[in-house]
């Protein structure tokens, strides 16, 4: 049984911040078929076309036939832990810093054995509920659960150190004025988020919503304008230190492709409000947040981007817009990157169109504000890294998987 | 017991056990440690490095290189070579090569070599890059080493077969009282079973007592024609019985037993003797639930009898089951791929009488393995060789 993990006290300005060590990193290529799903959150093993045999850890030959078709697919997640260690004594420096740690071997129903992180709550000879998660080097490890749910649970210890789970963390969230940046302010409270700065550009101007969002305890209103260098410099300045988890709400939406607009002026806009902007975020906010990626319960955890889905295949429609979508996803990789060395998640959380007023002329469905507030704040308690929210992302998705080039030619007709 | 239908080793002896003593840490390279020990095997036997034509080292050290490069590095022309990466299984497996490639006539005399250093970080750098399965599905859980598997082997052998701490301990300060005999052991002080039972631990079930030190050293012998060792002199050991397996026993959850268990009979068989006819064993000990396990699977006991052979018996050198004479990889020291050879030139040492303050009295046969490469989540490598002395 875990105990609820208590509220951080203030940190001693005066201590030092512990620099944040990665677990070990290197991974076969095809060992990455792991990460791809733990990104996902799906739980996925190499089963043999041939034979049917499931097979773990990742081979690139079935050791049962040894064909060469070897296929990652979603796989049962139950199976039982036959023994278990607590390392007390790691030789990685990440480890030994984190020891006691438990590890164990579970038999899948399916037949593999992995080699696991365990949940506190595991019991050896029990069943368990097999996940993979993305530690904080980014790479894809096993995790075991207890098989039914128990007091506290998200509060493992081990179980934090996969996921950015909001509860007692410090949250950023750049655009207060827009319906999804209120919504994402709610669900992270709700979630547990000790403080939310929430970024409103000239706060003197009333905007919808606002008396709701000041009404809200533990919310705070900060001027922040992501077009503008200076005003994100100034706000990193005076919270840079305490943002844990950043979410880039900020949105910038126009229709339009090339042909039909006179001129660079709004294309200018996009890039300047969309791509320009996360530029400033990143470099006001990113280095602090890499150096803070072991500060304790409060450390820095994740950023988060909403990005259209179109940023992976261009609706011309929405042409130039799905450009600047395209690259901030280009950008969040390069983020994801700079920040893996300090264990900070990048999440990108794709969308169709919202059902909000720039997307007033597209038929449904459309995406309600509120679910990508619930896909964020349920992706950071997971700890996954790419999201699609609603029917049109998981369309798009899918059909960019089967044939990209059919896709582009749809989007385009 | 049945018969066995493999050609016997005969003519084919091993000659000159040697030991470079062993350093918890070294600033030298796995290739002096290398260099030190076909140095010492050549003084040994009174040859010159040209009279070497058959080349076998493991080495988890030695960066870049493998037997070739070695070849040149140490002046070595050969014309049978081979680099054997099996871990703690190198030293049964080199000598059965090597003893093939002597009786076939492919070469006449074999130095087999295993030689590693232990820089301060090196170790790590073995762990990190072990294996693929290691990388990607052993290394990323905080395993320190072997430490995490062998826990988890440990913990389920003992709940399956009742071992307790205790019946670990008493390998472990039976080998210790034996290494205090033996002036290359690392350990110099005496172990008590409440000290064991009082150390640290590392992963459930395994504390501080249960693991081998990493450390530099190197242990070599020569393998060569019965003829070729009467014309330089030289006492020689004859080679009764080997087997060797890999990857055996796939389906158990848990590793409940090596490869030997599959060929047991066949050793015995080769050799032409009983269990009860061994005058001492030396197993690959880098836990002492491994070497409990081996003295089920090398058929000294029934599987699961192991705790209970262990509480029967007395393992020192003077004792009614003379084990790990030398003190064993737990008390000298793992000295890398050395490790394997450890036990095997022991047990040279002993059926030839060589032995000096570890002897066993009038030991003339005797029993050396191998086990080795944790790859995932068990232990894959195994061998086993039965030894005598020139009386038989």
């Amino acid at each position: 049984m875990i105990e609820p993990i208590a509220k951080p006290r203030r940190k001693n300005p005066l201590s030092r911040t512990r620099l944040p060590m990665s677990p070990p990193r290197a991974r076969s290529r095809a060992s990455h078929g792991f990460t791809r799903a733990a990104a996902e959150g799906r739980f996925v093993l190499q089963c043999c076309g041939a034979c049917s045999t499931f097979c773990y850890p990742a081979r690139d030959a079935c050791p049962s036939c040894l064909s060469a078709d070897l296929v990652f697919v979603d796989a049962p997640r139950r199976g039982m832990l036959l023994s278990e260690t607590t390392l007390h004594v790691p030789a990685d420096v990440y480890f030994r810093e984190r020891a006691p740690w438990r590890v164990g071997l579970v038999a899948m129903d399916c037949g593999p054995k992995l080699v696991a992180h365990l949940h506190a709550d595991c019991e050896e000879g029990r069943p368990v509920t097999m996940s993979f998660q993305l530690d904080k080097s980014g790479q894809a490890v096993a995790f075991a659960h207890p098989e039914r749910e128990t007091p506290n649970m998200t509060d493992d210890r081990q179980w934090r150190e996969m996921t950015a789970d909001p509860k007692f963390r410090r949250v950023l969230v750049t655009n207060g004025r827009s319906i999804v940046g209120q919504e994402v302010v709610t669900a992270l409270k709700a979630a547990g988020a000790s403080i939310v700065f929430v970024g409103v550009a000239e706060p003197w101007k009333p905007f919808r919503g606002e008396e709701t969002l000041r009404a809200l305890e533990g919310v705070q209103i900060v001027p922040l304008d992501i077009g503008d260098e200076k005003s994100v410099a100034d706000l990193a300045a005076d919270i840079g230190g305490k943002v844990d988890i950043l979410v880039n709400t900020s949105e910038h939406v126009r229709v339009g492709g090339l042909l039909d607009r006179q001129g660079t002026s709004v294309v200018r806009d996009e890039i300047d409000q969309t791509y320009l902007g996360f530029v400033h975020l990143a470099q006001a906010f990113g280095p602090a947040m890499r150096m803070r990626g072991s500060d304790g319960v409060n450390s820095a955890a994740a950023w988060v981007n909403i990005l259209s889905v179109y940023a992976l295949a261009n609706w011309p429609v929405f042409g130039a817009y799905s450009a600047s979508q395209a690259a901030s996803l280009s950008l969040s990789h390069c983020l994801r990157a700079e920040l893996r060395p300090g264990g900070v998640k990048v999440v990108n959380v794709f969308t169709g169109p919202l059902d909000t007023e720039w997307f007033q002329t597209v038929p449904p469905p459309k995406v309600a504000p509120r679910m990508v507030a619930t896909s964020i704040v349920s992706a950071l308690k997971r700890g996954l890294e790419d999201v699609f929210v609603g029917d049109v992302a998981e369309d798009i998705r899918q059909r960019l998987a089967a044939n990209p080039k059919a896709l582009e030619r749809e989007l385009g007709s | 017991m049945q018969n066995s239908i493999r050609t016997p080793y005969d003519r084919v002896v091993m000659a000159v056990p040697v030991t470079i003593p062993y350093v918890r840490y070294s600033i030298e390279s796995a290739q002096w440690w290398i260099g030190r020990a076909l140095k010492s095997l050549v003084d040994g036997a009174g040859i010159t490095p040209r009279d070497i034509d058959g080349f076998c080292v493991s080495s988890f050290t030695a960066g870049l290189d493998s037997g070739i490069s070695l070849t040149q590095h140490f002046g070595l022309c050969v014309r049978w070579l081979d680099t054997i990466p099996l871990g703690g299984a190198s030293a049964i497996a080199a000598l059965r090569r090597a003893a093939r490639a002597v009786q076939a006539g492919d070469a006449r005399i074999v130095a087999c070599v295993a030689g590693d250093t232990n820089h301060v970080d090196s170790f790590r750098f073995t762990l990190e890059n072990f294996s693929r399965f290691n990388q990607d599905a052993v290394y990323p859980y905080g395993a320190g080493g072997a430490n995490a598997s062998f826990a988890l082997i440990a913990r389920n052998y003992m709940r399956k077969f009742g071992a307790q701490r205790e019946d670990f301990g008493k390998i472990a300060v039976a080998q210790r009282a034996n290494a205090l005999r033996n002036p290359h052991a690392l350990m110099k002080t005496p172990l008590t079973i409440e000290q064991y039972m009082a150390a640290r631990p590392i992963a459930d079930p395994i504390h501080l007592f249960d693991c081998v030190m990493p450390c530099a050293g190197a242990e070599a012998f020569l393998v060569m024609g019965e003829d070729v060792a009467a014309s330089l002199k030289l006492p020689a050991a004859k080679i009764l019985a080997t087997i060797e397996r890999h990857n055996a026993f796939g389906d158990d959850p848990v590793q409940v037993r090596g490869g030997w268990a599959m060929d047991v009979d066949e050793l015995y068989a080769m050799a032409g003797v009983k269990p009860d006819d061994l005058d001492f064993v030396e197993t690959y000990d880098d836990y002492p639930v491994i070497s409990m396990m081996q003295f089920e699977d090398l058929g000294f006991c029934r599987k699961g009898e192991g705790p209970d052979f262990v509480r029967q018996h007395d393992l020192t050198i003077d004792g009614t089951f003379p084990h790990n004479t030398s003190g064993g990889q737990l008390s000298v020291g793992q000295a890398g791929a050395g490790g394997a050879y450890l036990g095997v030139v022991e047990a040279m040492r002993q059926v030839l009488g060589l032995a000096g303050p570890t002897q066993v009295k009038d030991a003339r046969i005797g029993l050396a393995s191998g086990f080795g490469m944790i790859n995932y989540d068990r232990g894959l490598a195994s061998g086993a060789a039965i030894l005598a002395g020139p009386g038989i």
